[in-house]
């Protein structure tokens, strides 16, 4: 399998503190890949450099081959690269059909349309004229991931989606969103806190410590002890 | 006093005060911008329409469209190539550029135009009337004023909350970082915001020298009418910004009925009290 993304020494910024420190990772096409590590490891940080949100050297970010580190968010958009943001940050003035419909703001043509989204999570369909303040906290997370495929990604990433909701909830999540990419061979990129959820949604993972990758390797693979040593860094 | 006459005629000169009010509103609604040259533009193209008119022969009701779309054209610009780059940088940067355009505006219409008052003149229409019976009477064109100063209402209520663009424009408004990673491209947006309120600024225009006799320092009082009848009628709606135009207006009349020396002095007291009661604003949909 040839890589989709590939960061090559990927060193990022938050505000005017380093958070990254020469991250080399690959995601292959159709691959799902878990983010793990401690908090201020610098997993969203390297989500949002991918993003476009951050200032990276240009080649330091290839996707599909192109170096895209010195690209505007709007233009990373345009070539499939979608993001789930920690917190979900929907619109808070638009209903859930319109936070829906702003992702095909990148023009990207495919599979995904609101029907699809609604057929996903049908709750979605009930509630689409709705604010976002008045959905749950899944819902609101569904919504995200919806914004998310209704920009018809080759590369999802998904950021702490567990983040405040119900157990079951994420189970639910989780499953809808495995649904989706693998119907359609989309690239996912997954940080998640909870280690046995990452490992199990992914096929591979990176441990992230302190802006370096402390370990990598088949999920499957990876033993707990080997887990809890990389997260401490011990 | 006859209070219903003077109610109306203070609702249909707050149309005007509304087509100021909402240029500003729909800049100030997508990018947080306050344009403080907003009154001086509307000066400037009232001596723009008094000259195409002079020059051309043209009734002034279609120099408006012409007017807008040049406006238009001229807001893309500005925004484009000037006032983009003040933004992400606080609020002072925007202030301070658009305070400094406002100065050079006044100081060219001075320069070229001189300080006469001056007037655009509405053949055939400047004194027809409409009895509404019981001895009342409104004019026709005051009531045209306020026909359009609705009609723009309406029109950007479905650009603003029907349209895609619409739905770039109050994403980037909640949340600039996210909107640019769904692809919307802001600085271009933000362009499309500014052309739409130099148009509503052109149409304001011609009205404006219509209803009044203007001089070029007359911008920064139409600037504090915008404003005030934003902050009456609250963020969020044009037709709250609307609202708060007619307000003002109703406001002014009544006090310059009471005494000619009180008018702009009852706008801004009512103002205030809504600025005491309800900082938000009387009709606000957002905080």
């Amino acid at each position: 399998m040839s890589a989709l993304l590939e960061t090559r020494a990927l060193t990022a910024y938050y505000g005017d503190f380093q958070a990254l420190f020469g991250i080399d990772a690959e995601v292959c096409e159709g691959e799902r890949v878990a983010l793990i590590g401690a908090n201020g490891a610098g997993k969203s940080t390297f989500l949002r450099a991918i993003a476009g949100l951050g200032r990276s050297a240009p080649d330091a970010i290839l996707f599909d081959g192109t170096a895209i580190g010195a690209k505007a968010p709007p233009e990373i958009a345009a070539l499939g690269i979608a993001l789930v943001p920690e917190g979900r940050r929907l619109f808070a003035s638009l209903s859930v059909e319109e936070n829906l419909s702003t992702g095909t703001f990148n023009g990207r043509k495919g599979p995904w349309t609101i029907d699809r989204v609604y057929e996903l999570f049908p709750v979605l369909g009930e509630k689409r004229r709705a604010s976002p303040s008045a959905l749950s906290g899944g819902q609101q997370q569904m919504v995200a991931i919806g914004r998310a495929l209704m920009a018809n990604p080759r590369l999802l990433m998904c950021d702490e989606v567990s983040l405040g909701l119900a157990p079951a909830v994420v189970k639910d999540v989780y499953a809808a969103l495995r649904r989706a990419c693998d119907a359609d061979g989309v690239s996912v990129v997954i940080v998640e806190q909870d280690i046995d959820l990452a490992c199990e949604m992914s096929q591979r993972a990176y441990c992230f410590t302190h802006g370096s990758v402390s370990l990598s390797g088949e999920s499957a693979a990876l033993t707990r002890d080997a887990i809890s040593a990389a997260y401490f860094g011990v | 006093m006859n209070w219903v006459d003077t109610i109306v005629q203070g609702t249909l000169l707050g149309g005007l005060y509304a087509l100021f009010a909402m240029g500003l509103a729909v800049i100030y609604g997508v990018m947080r911008q306050i344009n403080i040259a907003h009154g001086d533009f509307i000066v400037l193209g009232a001596y723009m329409s008094l000259g195409l008119i002079a020059a051309t022969g043209l009734h002034p009701f279609l120099v408006i469209p012409l007017g807008a779309a040049v406006f238009a054209l001229f807001g893309y610009a500005l925004q484009r190539g000037l006032l983009n780059r003040t933004l992400g940088g606080g609020i002072l940067a925007p202030l301070v550029v658009t305070y400094g355009l406002a100065i050079v505006v006044e100081n060219v219409l001075q320069q070229t135009q001189s300080a006469d008052a001056r007037s655009i003149k509405l053949p055939g229409l400047d004194t027809a009337s409409l009895p509404l019976g019981g001895g009342l009477a409104v004019g026709v064109f005051p009531l045209i004023m306020f026909v359009v100063a609705a009609a723009v209402a309406i029109l950007l209520e479905i650009v603003f909350n029907r349209t895609r663009l619409g739905v770039a424009f109050r994403a980037v408004s909640d949340d600039r970082e996210i909107a640019s990673i769904v692809g919307v491209r802001d600085q271009r947006l933000f362009g499309y915001a500014s052309a739409i309120s130099f148009a509503v600024i052109a149409v304001a225009s011609v009205f404006m020298g219509i209803k009044f006799t203007f001089t070029p320092s007359l911008g920064p009082n139409f600037l504090l009418y915008a404003f005030e009848a934003i902050v009456i009628g609250g963020m969020g709606s044009f037709y709250g910004t609307l609202a708060g135009g007619v307000i003002l207006g109703i406001a002014q009349a009544i006090g310059f009925a009471l005494n000619p020396g009180w008018g702009i002095l009852a706008g801004h007291l009512v103002f205030l009290a809504v600025l005491l009661v309800r900082p938000t604003g009387l009709f606000a949909r957002t905080a």
